[in-house]
């Protein structure tokens, strides 16, 4: 760790940041319980927490969104003086040189990065635009920092890991002085994740001082001097990186030991679903399939791994039943699919999981049984003549919320009230029950705390114990290399043959991620699980 | 300054307190353009609650205002609640009615028992077809129906005028513009003697209850709201959004055109190019107030009906501008959105503390 040379120069000279005994209440609900936290120039302080640990709460209250009802928020002024921050004025927190990059980028997408950058700090009436003193500024910066990126290129034009340093050199540009980071790499490639913290690093050196929200544990030890940790909205924990260790955070942030999630060996049984020669030709790459052979076979977990946007989007489409294949044929259990339908997928034994899981998972306004029972309402189970049966929805759903441990207000609480990993237990409840003969995961755990990421491939597993094909489409190479049997990578709408995971080289899965490497054996890999057409995966 | 913190969940007092409260502020906010007037106020607001429930002739009037506006607000809150926008229920309105005197003016006749139900089903099934057709032009092609329904509003007037100068042209009109009048086995029954509030009044609130009741309680009311809430979630769960859609355009412009033919069987007993003084719009104004509740819209047609009739008959007795009416209702429905927004956050004035 490169922390050494922090560590010995916390004075209270170089305190930037102070939060002291903050409690946010919400109700009943405690989101923030006395926490203190400081930040020192120059220094990268990682704050975890499961979802609901606090630290959007705490972060809100420092960038003024939320008035705390105890403590107080200091920071140093520019000449080194303590000052109290103005509570509930985000200017105040401007002013004072915090900078924040959100998960979700706020920029304009048709503009160009120089034009999001100085947008809204440019006086609005004068006739010429005078913007080399920014370009020079900015020089500056990216030579400082490493932060290269075309300026002049449109931001739509850009790589997610390029919109992000925009967003990182907005912040620069306006005198940030304190960088909050939420989730930062959980839009990049490894490779993408790396350069970051390089560029992290440079910056903490030249005093920037940073604050990273964050619960994949890997990178906070990568790239932080020190740790806080938040659950249930207190601080349980702080301590140097270079004293912490992966399963001693992972315990604090969760209360409770975290069995790490494991496969056991199991032979693969037939094949539940093959795509043969599939083209799905939408116009864009992340919309597309070229010629793609894949096979799920029962009790085995096909990961797929990939960059987001490189197709993951049409094969998720098309396994959930919401598209049809332009060219090539599907069949599950030997049998050619001629109906692509949502509802006879569903009623088939098909379990899916989709990626966005707030936007295509469930109907916030209805209620947490209702949402449980979405797939099968039609069913004579939970209808008759038409009529709901709620006495059925609701057994159903007590069920699942005890058996899922779903944390809600009670079956008749709207879904939207729930958490993100609750929302996930909810559709797990909803689609695993069944016993279904075949899973799309889709992103299950993105988002999700540790406790309820290792929740969710714990489940995974069982169902492919119990004889399930599941296949898994992730970003998260951790993940996939944890509970894949297999893994295929997808690359502009092209899918490698599938891989034995423990034959896997995680760089060399980097780089075909990148579309930089074909996968070892393409081109005269056995018919045996899974292949591509040769030359197609050049 | 002013900052607004979500609720997380709002109480029934809230939700049910706040439209009430809101009506009431309206109402009491007519003082104003009264007093710019130079009307004496309290007098007029006498007047004003008279005119709609003085009497049983002045209630009974009130009622046979609210009819169409119970059904036209259904109309609208059972599609708003699809997110279908449906603006043309004007539109949908004179077709039901139009379907009803096509049948209904002696081409075929028969007992009550069966004309009625044969002039309802004509208007009901006309009007459903004038939605379905812009709702699937939107499924399928992604054509805007606010645009599409919107302007079938005048290509319909246009159309009835037609008719109404042409085949429909009542002989015996002395040259007005108007149909045959309907026949008395398929004319609504009065409810009370010499008055003119009808059944429609019963078939509107029986509407309402079975629309709540579908909503609430039926598979397909189910799917009517996923896809209203979450049409991107609905779909994945396998539900059809654009089956989902035709049914809720079905219910949509079916109780559209059923106003129709409740104010031509009911009412007015012939079609005219005047027969709906705007009951289509005006039906969307009393879904929002109800803040789409089939039952809600039952309250808000009677309250928006007796604003309409009040304001009528006490601009008639002092001489103010009967445009009175629709000002009360427009800052009715202003206070009922301002009053949704405040059941949704809460308001912080306060610029330091936050204690409590």
């Amino acid at each position: 760790m490169s922390s050494a040379a922090h560590t010995s120069s916390e004075t209270s000279q170089d305190l930037l940041l102070s939060l002291a005994g903050v409690t946010k209440r919400f109700g009943q609900l405690v989101a923030n319980n006395a926490i203190d936290l400081t930040v020192h120039k120059g220094e990268i302080v990682a704050l975890l927490g499961e979802n609901g640990a606090g630290k959007t709460t705490l972060m809100n209250i420092l960038f003024g969104h939320y008035v705390a009802d105890e403590g107080t928020v200091t920071v140093a002024g520019r000449d080194g003086n303590l000052e109290q921050l103005e509570p509930g004025a985000p200017q105040a927190a401007l002013d004072a040189g915090i900078g924040m990059v959100h998960q979700h980028f706020t920029l304009a997408e048709n503009l160009t990065g120089l034009d999001n950058i100085v947008l809204g700090t440019e006086p609005i009436f004068r006739l010429r635009r005078d913007r080399s003193s920014a370009r020079a500024k900015l020089a500056e910066l990216m030579a400082g920092s490493g932060l290269n990126v075309d300026l002049d290129q449109p931001v739509h034009k850009l790589t997610v890991g390029e919109k992000q340093r925009v967003e990182i050199l907005k912040a620069l540009y306006r005198n940030a002085r304190l960088l909050v980071l939420d989730e930062p790499t959980a839009v990049l490639t490894p490779q993408e994740a790396d350069s970051l913290f390089a560029i992290l690093r440079k910056l903490a050196a030249t005093g920037l001082a940073v604050i990273i929200i964050a619960h994949k544990l890997a990178e906070v030890l990568a790239v932080s001097h020190r740790i806080a940790v938040l659950r249930g909205g207190a601080k349980v924990g702080e301590m140097k990186t270079s004293d912490a260790n992966h399963k001693s955070i992972a315990e604090l942030m969760v209360g409770r030991e975290v069995p790490a999630s494991r496969r056991t060996a199991r032979t693969p049984g037939k094949p539940v679903i093959t795509l043969a020669d599939v083209t799905i030709d939408r116009g864009d790459s992340r919309r597309s399939l070229h010629g793609v052979n894949v096979t799920a076979r029962e009790g085995e977990i096909l990961g797929i791994a990939g960059v987001s946007g490189n197709g993951q989007a049409a094969l998720a489409q098309l396994i959930a039943g919401l598209d049809k294949p332009d060219s090539g044929t599907v069949e599950i259990f030997g049998e050619k699919v001629t109906k692509f339908d949502a509802h006879t997928f569903a009623q088939n034994g098909i379990a899916r999981i989709p990626e966005d899981r707030h936007h295509d998972g469930m109907v916030g306004s209805m209620t947490v049984a209702e949402n449980i029972a979405i797939e099968d309402v039609r069913s004579a189970e939970y209808q008759k003549l038409g009529f709901l049966d709620f006495e059925a929805i609701r057994k159903r759903a007590e069920h699942a919320i005890a058996d899922y441990d779903v944390r809600c207000p009670g079956p008749d609480a709207p879904a939207r009230l729930l958490s993100g990993g609750n929302i996930q237990k909810l559709i797990l409840a909803r689609v695993l029950e069944k016993s279904p003969k075949l899973i799309l995961a889709n992103q299950p755990s993105r988002g999700l705390d540790v406790g309820a990421q290792s929740e969710v491939h714990r489940r995974l597993l069982e169902a492919r114990q119990g004889g399930a094909a599941v296949i898994l489409i992730s970003e998260d190479l951790d993940e996939l290399l944890t509970i894949s049997d297999q893994i295929a990578v997808i690359h502009a709408g092209h899918i490698t043959p599938a891989m034995p995971t423990d034959s896997i080289d995680r760089s060399e899965l980097g780089l075909m991620m990148a579309g930089q490497k074909a996968a070892p054996h393409a081109p005269d890999a056995p018919p045996a699980t899974t292949t591509t057409n040769p030359g197609e995966t050049a | 300054m002013i900052r607004f913190e979500p609720r997380s969940n709002p109480g029934p007092l809230l939700v049910y307190g706040v439209p009430v409260l809101a009506a009431t502020i309206a109402i009491l906010l007519a003082a104003i353009p009264l007093a710019l007037a130079g009307a004496p106020i309290v007098e007029a607001y006498g007047l004003m609650i008279s005119g709609a429930f003085g009497s049983v002739f002045s209630t009974s009037e009130m009622l046979t205002r609210a009819t169409p506006l119970i059904l036209t607000g259904l109309a609208a809150a059972i599609a708003f609640r699809a997110k279908l926008w449906n603006i043309g229920a004007e539109g949908q309105l004179y077709m039901g009615a139009m379907a009803a005197v096509a049948v209904g003016s002696g081409v075929i006749d028969g007992p009550s028992w069966v004309m009625i139900p044969v002039v309802i089903i004509a208007g009901m099934a006309v009007g459903a077809l004038m939605l379905i057709g812009p709702t699937l032009l939107k499924t399928r092609l992604g054509v805007d129906e606010v645009v599409t329904t919107l302007l079938l509003n005048f290509i319909v007037l246009l159309f009835v005028q037609m008719m109404l100068e042409g085949a429909l042209k009542d002989p015996m009109s002395m040259g007005w513009p108007q149909s045959e009048p309907i026949i008395d086995s398929a004319a609504f029954p009065a409810l009370l003697e010499r008055m003119r509030v009808h059944i429609g009044l019963l078939i509107a609130l029986v509407s309402a209850v079975a629309l709540a009741i579908f909503v609430k309680r039926t598979v397909w009311g189910f799917e009517i709201r996923a896809v209203g809430e979450n049409a991107a979630a609905a779909r994945f769960s396998g539900i059809s959004v654009t089956k989902t859609m035709i049914l809720v355009a079905a219910l949509s412009g079916g109780l559209a055109g059923l106003a129709g033919v409740s104010e031509v069987a009911g009412t007015r007993g012939y079609l005219a190019t005047d027969l709906s003084p705007g009951y289509g719009y005006a039906g969307i104004v009393v879904a929002m107030l109800a803040r789409l509740s089939p039952i809600g819209v039952i309250a808000s047609a009677l309250f928006v009906a007796s604003v309409f009739v009040g304001a009528d008959s006490m601009s008639r007795a002092i001489g103010v501008s009967s445009y009175l009416a629709d000002l009360i209702v427009a800052m009715a429905l202003l206070c009922v959105l301002i009053g949704g927004f405040l059941t949704r956050f809460r308001v912080h004035f306060d610029r330091k503390s936050a204690q409590g």
